[in-house]
């Protein structure tokens, strides 16, 4: 199961347990979102082509119990109505999870407007945002577990469909908190997030391989001690490099000589001009080998 | 607290309660050296009424949960409310002398961190999105209280606003009240000059609301239209209220400078001994 029907199938389980989930889709997820519209009709919303409204209505019905899921592909419920995230969601602290299907470039082909590589830059200059980018199906139910758990203003950045599974069990996570992913040297290190966690498989080459799917402006503090265990930090994301991951972990660090053991592998900008698969858009911008 | 509490009918005589917010609202903005006092002016009797007594809101109890919820969409109207949050016990009236200064409760747009007030907006095109959200919360856990969003006309030039418009209509919200504050000038012009709304009533009919217009200054047709609601079952309120930018203080009445300035100590004076008059002849 990918990551998308993991999401609406762990999110289907939760809601039967939690009669405050609602889902709002911007007249998206044919195929997907049907096992909880199904189920929940009264807690299911389509808001139509309208992203701004669709994020307002969230705030105001998670301002009264709700906790909120708006679903939209790539940069519709993000950069659209990114004011309505950072003013009536953020601001105000509301358990509003805005979901994105496609991060990166999932939807390869389909050109720059679906292509999401610049959503960490954007959700992570908000003081209260929780990203939740899971690598794997599992650590996609491992995610919307903590969300529900810890309900506030959160992002969660899915690919879309085919990614394997990495992990054997549904991992332990935390905002912050490297969790581990393949064996090897300690000394050297690959740390991705998101689905960049198969391309940081891929070019392990005998380094142990770590995955942080939760990570937030107030997380940065737990970074530094994490990093003193490892010589050498390679960060892989699929984003663009101005705003992203490597760029989060190593202002942890920035201005000390830690700073100097992060590497940060991201897409090149050439990517936004070019049509291609995923796999071609990822090797052509450097993530992938 | 019991609902009783909530719902009871408000002690307030709305004309001279009109005249005390427009006086607070004159002191804040000459105190702070602060704009939009036009903007405040010309809501200042909507204010009273809402507070004075169609609002079902208690100030013992400003989160109770059958409590009606308004939002100021033109948040830069702020000092309005909360001179109405002040005059109707919200919030202790002490509390304004410290608008504008460091540190204060006070944002100068509207803040939710202020008791009774809902929602901190400014950037606007919000607020009646996220009142669509309350209203709709309430239609499907089947609750009474309703929701009244308060916007400028200036902001019917957002996106946002004719999205939820759509959406308020569809799913046929008849707990949604949105007041349009119609004051016909905007930042720099008029509202026919920057960027026409005419026809409006026809439009809001158009998109499926239930359209009433009134005179926004005058407290009883007010009263009625707010006391009325629902108006249509099935449709969301829309109340155009024609009102005058500056209300209430001649010199500044229908001028796009007052969206800016503040008053001079002896402008302040000026304005004060008319809004004066008009609460001693209430």
């Amino acid at each position: 199961m990918a990551m998308r029907d993991a999401f609406i199938d762990e999110l289907t389980t939760l809601a039967a347990t939690h009669d405050n989930i609602a889902l709002i889709v911007g007249d998206l997820g044919y195929n997907v979102i049907e096992p909880f519209a199904d189920q929940f009709p009264d807690r299911f919303i389509n808001a139509g082509v309208a992203e701004q409204n669709m994020t307002g209505l969230a705030a105001g019905m998670a301002s009264e119990g709700y906790h909120v899921f708006t679903y939209s592909i790539a940069n519709f419920p993000t950069f659209r109505c990114a004011e309505q995230i950072r003013n009536d969601v953020d601001h105000h602290r509301l358990p509003v999870t805005v979901v994105a299907v496609g991060g990166g470039v999932s939807y390869g082909a389909l050109g720059y407007s679906h292509h999401a590589v610049q959503d960490y830059a954007l959700m992570r200059a908000m003081p209260n945002m929780t990203i939740a980018a899971p690598g794997d199906p599992l650590e996609t139910r491992a995610c919307l577990r903590w969300l529900i758990d810890n309900p506030g203003p959160s992002y969660l950045r899915l690919g879309k469909a085919g990614e394997p599974r990495f992990h054997d069990s549904i991992p332990d996570i935390a905002p912050g908190r490297w969790v581990k992913v393949r064996d090897g040297s300690d000394a050297s290190v690959l740390l991705s997030t998101g689905a960049a966690l198969g391309a940081a498989v891929a070019r392990a080459e005998g380094r142990a391989v770590w995955s942080l799917p939760l990570w937030s402006m107030a997380a940065k503090a737990d970074q530094p001690a994490q990093i003193a265990r490892h010589g050498r930090i390679t960060t892989l994301e699929d984003h663009l490099a101005d705003g992203g991951f490597g760029s989060w972990l190593t202002e942890s660090v920035a201005g000390t000589p830690a700073a100097a053991c992060i590497q940060p592998i991201a897409l090149s900008a050439e990517i936004c001009d070019l049509v291609a698969s995923q796999s071609a858009l990822n090797r052509i911008g450097g993530l992938a080998a | 607290m019991k609902e009783a509490q909530v719902i009871a009918a408000r002690p307030y005589e709305t004309r001279p309660l009109a005249a005390r917010i427009r006086g607070q609202a004159l002191r804040m903005v000459t105190r702070a050296k602060a704009s939009h006092i036009g903007s405040a002016l010309s809501i200042a009797d909507i204010m009273a009424v809402l507070y004075g007594r169609a609002l079902r809101v208690h100030p013992g109890a400003p989160r109770h949960p059958e409590r009606d919820r308004f939002i100021l969409s033109k948040g830069h109207a702020c000092v309005a409310v909360y001179a109405a949050l002040a005059e109707t016990g919200f919030i202790d009236p002490a509390l304004l002398e410290t608008y504008g200064t460091d540190g204060s409760m006070l944002m100068a747009h509207i803040s939710h961190k202020v008791p009774g007030a809902e929602f901190s907006t400014g950037a606007l095109g919000h607020g009646l999105p996220f009142g669509t959200g309350k209203a709709l919360a309430a239609r499907r856990r089947g609750q009474a209280w309703r929701t009244v969003v308060l916007t400028s006309d200036g902001e019917w030039g957002e996106g946002s606003n004719w999205e939820a418009a759509l959406f308020a209509a569809h799913h046929g919200l008849d707990n949604l009240i949105c007041i349009l504050d119609y004051n016909k000038l905007q930042s720099l012009q008029t509202v026919d000059e920057t960027l026409r709304l005419e026809p409006l009533h026809s439009k809001f009919e158009a998109f499926g609301w239930a359209v009433r217009e009134v005179d926004g200054h005058d407290h009883a047709a007010l009263t009625a239209a707010l006391e009325g609601a629902p108006w249509v079952n099935g449709k969301p309120m829309m109340l155009i209220c024609h009102t005058t930018k500056g209300k209430g203080v001649s010199f500044m009445e229908n001028k796009v400078e007052w969206h800016y300035r503040n008053p001079t100590p002896e402008l302040l004076e000026a304005a004060l001994a008319e809004i004066e008059g008009v609460n001693g002849h209430a």
